[in-house]
Order: C-alpha cells, then sequence, then structure tokens
C-alpha cells in the first residue's frame, strides 16, 4: 500500500504563504492616503466598471489588491454583513475594527482550512471627525491585521511604494491637492511610467461630506487636479 | 441575531442573496424582516395627509404630522416623508409600525442595492421593489394593518418627476400629475385638482401642497394642521434634477404665515366663499 508523503505543517503554510504571495505580487497596486479632510484612495485600474475601491458604509469604504473574484466576493460580503447590522441595531454601531475582525476571521480560516488560499489582500477604511480618529485597517491572505496610520500600500509593488511613501509622506496630513499629487507621483515613480488620469481609479472618504462620506473622483475632476498641480 | 449570523454573511456565494438586502435578510436573519407576526401589533397607531405634485423641473411630496389612535392623537410631530435615496422620497399611509418598517427596509434596500452594483437602481426599479415589499405585507393587511405608501422621485432617464400609488396587494399604479393619500386624502386631492397646472413653478408647486394639507386638516380629524403654538408643520421635500430636499421649518412655516392671512382676509368678508373657489363673473 503506498504512503502518503508526509509534509510538516510549517512547509504546507509556507507554501500556501508563498503561492498567495506570488499572485498578489503579479497584480497592479492600491494606495490609500490620509489627507487633511480624510482619507484618499488610489489605484491602477485600466477598467472604469470593475472597481478596486467601493463604498461599504457611511464612513467606510474598502479596497483590495489581487484576484478580483476574491476581494469582490469579500466586498460583498462587507455590504452584506454592515448593511444587517445597521438594519438591526443602529447606523452608529457599525465600525471598522468590527468589519475587519470578521474580513481577517474569515480569511484566517480560508488560509488555513482550504487549499487553495485567497490571492489578495483588503483595505478597510473608515475617516473619523479628526486625523487622529482615522481608521486604516490592512488585512492580508492569511488574515493577520495590521493597524496603519498616514499611509498603506497594497498589491504589486507594495514595497517600492511602501519606500517612497516612507520618505516623502509628510509629518501632518497633506491637503488634498497635495495628497493626489502625492499618490500619483509614488506611482508614476514605482513603475517607471506617466499614470494617465483615465487609467487611475480614485475615490475618497471626505468627512465634509453629509451621511455618505464615500465618493469617486470621475476623470474629468482627476484631470483638471492634476493639471492644477503646475 | 447571533454573532456568527454576522461572521456566516461574509461567506455567502455571491450569487445566493444576489444584490437585494431583503433577500439577505429572508434567507439568514428573518427574524429582522418586518411583520413576521401581525397579531402582535394591532393596536398601531395611524399616519394620515400625504401628498405628491409634479411641477416644472421634478416633484414635491408633503405629509402632515399627526398620528392618531382612534380619537385620541398618539403624535403630534410624527413624520411620513422620507428620502428613499437621493433622487426619490416615500410617504406612509396607513398603520404606523409596519410602514415605517417597510420604510427602513426599503431605504436599506435602495442604498444596499447601490453599494453591491455600483449603481443606482432605475426609478421604474425602485417602484416595482416597493410594490413587492407592500404585497409582502398582504398577511398583515388583511388583519387591519393597511400600508400604503406613495412613492415620487425624479427619473434620470426621462429627465422628469414621477409619481406611484399603491393598493394593499402591491398593486403599483402611476400618477401623472398629482395623488394625495390617507384619511384626508380626498379632501387634499380635491385641493389640488384645483390647484394643479402641468407648468407649475417650485414656488407655487410648494404653495399648491401645504394648501391642499390645510384643507385636508380642515375637514379631516385624522389630518393634523399647522401647530402654531407648538411650532410644528409638515414636512415638505422637494426632488429635482439636483436631489432631495427638505424644506427647512421656517420655510414651511413662512409659507403657511402666507396662507393663513390670505385666508383670514377671505374670511373676514361675509359675502366671500370660505373654499377658494372661483365665482362666475370674478376677476383672475
Amino acid at each position: 500500500m503506498p504512503m502518503p508523503y508526509y509534509v510538516s505543517p510549517e512547509q504546507l503554510m509556507k507554501d500556501k504563504a508563498d503561492y498567495a504571495r506570488k499572485g498578489i505580487a503579479r497584480g497592479k497596486s492600491v494606495i490609500a492616503i490620509e489627507y487633511a479632510d480624510g482619507i484618499l484612495f488610489i489605484a491602477e485600474n485600466q477598467s472604469a466598471t470593475l472597481h478596486k475601491i467601493s463604498e461599504i458604509y457611511d464612513r467606510i469604504a474598502f479596497a483590495g489588491v489581487g484576484r478580483f473574484n476574491e476581494f469582490e466576493q469579500l466586498r460583498i460580503g462587507g455590504i452584506r454583513l454592515v448593511d444587517v447590522k445597521g438594519y438591526s441595531y443602529s447606523r452608529e454601531d457599525v465600525t471598522a475594527k468590527s468589519l475587519a475582525n470578521a474580513y481577517s476571521q474569515t480569511l484566517g480560516n480560508i488560509f488555513t482550512a482550504e487549499l487553495k488560499p485567497y490571492e489578495c489582500e483588503i483595505l478597510v477604511a473608515a475617516v473619523g471627525d479628526r486625523t487622529e480618529t482615522n481608521e486604516l485597517f490592512h488585512i492580508l491572505f492569511d488574515g493577520s491585521v495590521s493597524d496603519r496610520t498616514g499611509w498603506v500600500a497594497m498589491g504589486g509593488q507594495a514595497d517600492a511604494l511602501g519606500v517612497y511613501l516612507g520618505e516623502k509622506y509628510p509629518k501632518k496630513a497633506p491637503g488634498f491637492a497635495a495628497a493626489i499629487k502625492l499618490g500619483t507621483e509614488s506611482l508614476n515613480s514605482v513603475e517607471g511610467r506617466e499614470m494617465p488620469p483615465d487609467s487611475l481609479e480614485v475615490g475618497v472618504l471626505d468627512r465634509t461630506l453629509g451621511r455618505r462620506k464615500f465618493r469617486r473622483l470621475d476623470n474629468s475632476e482627476l484631470v483638471a487636479l492634476m493639471a492644477g498641480k503646475g | 441575531m447571533s454573532g456568527d449570523t454576522f461572521a456566516d454573511l461574509l461567506r455567502l456565494p455571491v450569487h445566493g442573496p444576489g444584490s437585494s438586502f431583503s433577500e439577505v435578510l429572508r434567507t439568514q436573519a428573518h427574524d429582522l424582516l418586518p411583520n413576521s407576526d401581525p397579531k402582535a401589533q394591532l393596536h398601531a397607531p395611524e399616519g394620515t395627509t400625504v401628498l405628491a405634485l409634479r411641477y416644472s423641473e421634478g416633484v414635491i411630496m408633503a405629509g402632515d404630522r399627526r398620528a392618531t389612535e382612534g380619537f385620541q392623537i398618539a403624535h403630534r410631530s410624527i413624520e411620513k416623508v422620507f428620502a428613499a435615496d437621493r433622487m426619490s422620497a416615500i410617504a406612509i399611509a396607513g398603520a404606523a409600525g409596519p410602514a415605517v418598517e417597510i420604510v427602513r427596509l426599503f431605504q436599506t434596500e435602495l442604498e444596499h442595492y447601490e453599494k453591491v452594483e455600483g449603481e443606482r437602481l432605475t426609478l421604474e426599479g425602485k417602484a416595482n421593489k416597493l410594490s413587492q415589499m407592500i404585497r409582502a405585507n398582504l398577511p398583515a393587511a388583511m388583519q387591519g394593518l393597511v400600508v400604503v405608501p406613495l412613492f415620487a422621485g425624479y427619473d434620470e432617464a426621462r429627465q422628469l418627476g414621477r409619481i406611484f400609488k399603491y393598493d394593499v396587494t402591491g398593486g403599483r399604479y402611476e400618477e401623472d400629475d398629482y395623488h394625495a393619500t390617507g384619511s384626508g386624502g380626498k379632501d387634499a386631492r380635491s385641493s389640488l385638482k384645483k390647484r394643479f397646472r402641468p407648468d407649475l413653478s417650485r414656488e407655487e408647486a410648494e404653495k399648491a401642497a401645504i394648501e391642499a394639507l390645510f384643507d385636508a386638516a380642515d375637514e379631516d380629524v385624522g389630518t393634523g394642521g399647522p401647530d402654531l403654538i407648538r411650532g410644528i408643520f409638515p414636512n415638505v421635500a422637494v426632488i429635482s434634477m439636483d436631489g432631495i430636499r427638505e424644506l427647512a421649518e421656517d420655510e414651511t412655516r413662512a409659507l403657511f404665515d402666507e396662507l393663513i392671512s390670505e385666508r383670514r382676509q377671505e374670511m373676514l368678508q361675509p359675502e366671500t366663499h370660505p373654499v377658494d373657489v372661483r365665482r362666475p363673473g370674478d376677476e383672475d
């Protein structure tokens, strides 16, 4: 009788993690930057309809990198979760922390229990009344969560973007135009080419807006902003 | 609902409940749906006159603030006109408990669809969804808990305001010009009938809406008029291409002040009919 090959748990986890990392590294990047009035998200995305950045709830937004179908499932699941929670309790009871926790549990379970881990990383961001009360939760393919401030870079060029933003991000949250400039320049410098506005997907959580604080920037607005940078 | 159920939501197949929020509730949290036990709410307070009329750039919706329980006033400042989303509004008449629950579910439904799909439902789609929700309330309606809302919004594709009325079975009927429902609905309709023109300006339409509510309150015990002592005035929402805007209290107050001073003048002249009906031979 043939014996099944023995694979140590360490090796198994390492193989899965390598597999997931490779999948994510093949994709495009997304960055999030805290600016004076909220949080800015920029992604390189050729599609105008398949979004990497989207609204989850009043103050909460979502960004995903890696395999589209996987983070899309997480996005829709997240919207269902917060809408049911807000409907059964109250809108104020929906928090980014509990959503990030749910995502973390789900991704952690998938990573350990299933043959193929998810090849995606997600960001759950919530804008607070002040910059200090913003929340940025970066969740990895294995369910590990980190609470970030200032900026977050995910996806293919995450490391290089991290180095760039780490150097250039100012001590105090920049203004909106400065944040757009910082974001686009970091992508340009890391990718080594000029990104045209129509290949960028840009969204903001703007605390000056009404109840729903998420807004997409359309192409014309982005062109005007990028032209204004001089 | 338990914490486990919340966690389960994340792993539902995308195609399970699709982009419908009520479908998520029906399959995952049935106890949260309105009206699982109609017997529990038999003494619900009842809400009363709500109306909608079209004007040149969109549609206006208004409703009084009184809720009654038999011959008692249950609430003096209840709201019956709600923004369903940025481009539409829903007004309720009938049993207040289930009606408010349907509004809350409908609002969440529209926002849920918009977030999941990345675009808003068409006005037609919203009107049909509401019709299904009223149909689901039919068992409760048979026991006397009737909910018959009025739905109005700005149709971005056709670029005009549209009004939909409903019956207990979820039947959906589009109105061309105006409609009013609730116990004072007939009085408000009579008033609107005299005032309505297809080319009303926003100011004229606001005035016609206020006047119709005033007339309904004059004739119907279940409809509240302006409460000048407590400063409670009807809710008025204006929906146009620029979205929905609710009139602030002082704006509604100013409209009533104007209307009341006009009416007072008329009442002082004994030969004048108190309801504003033009006499034969009168000048415009």
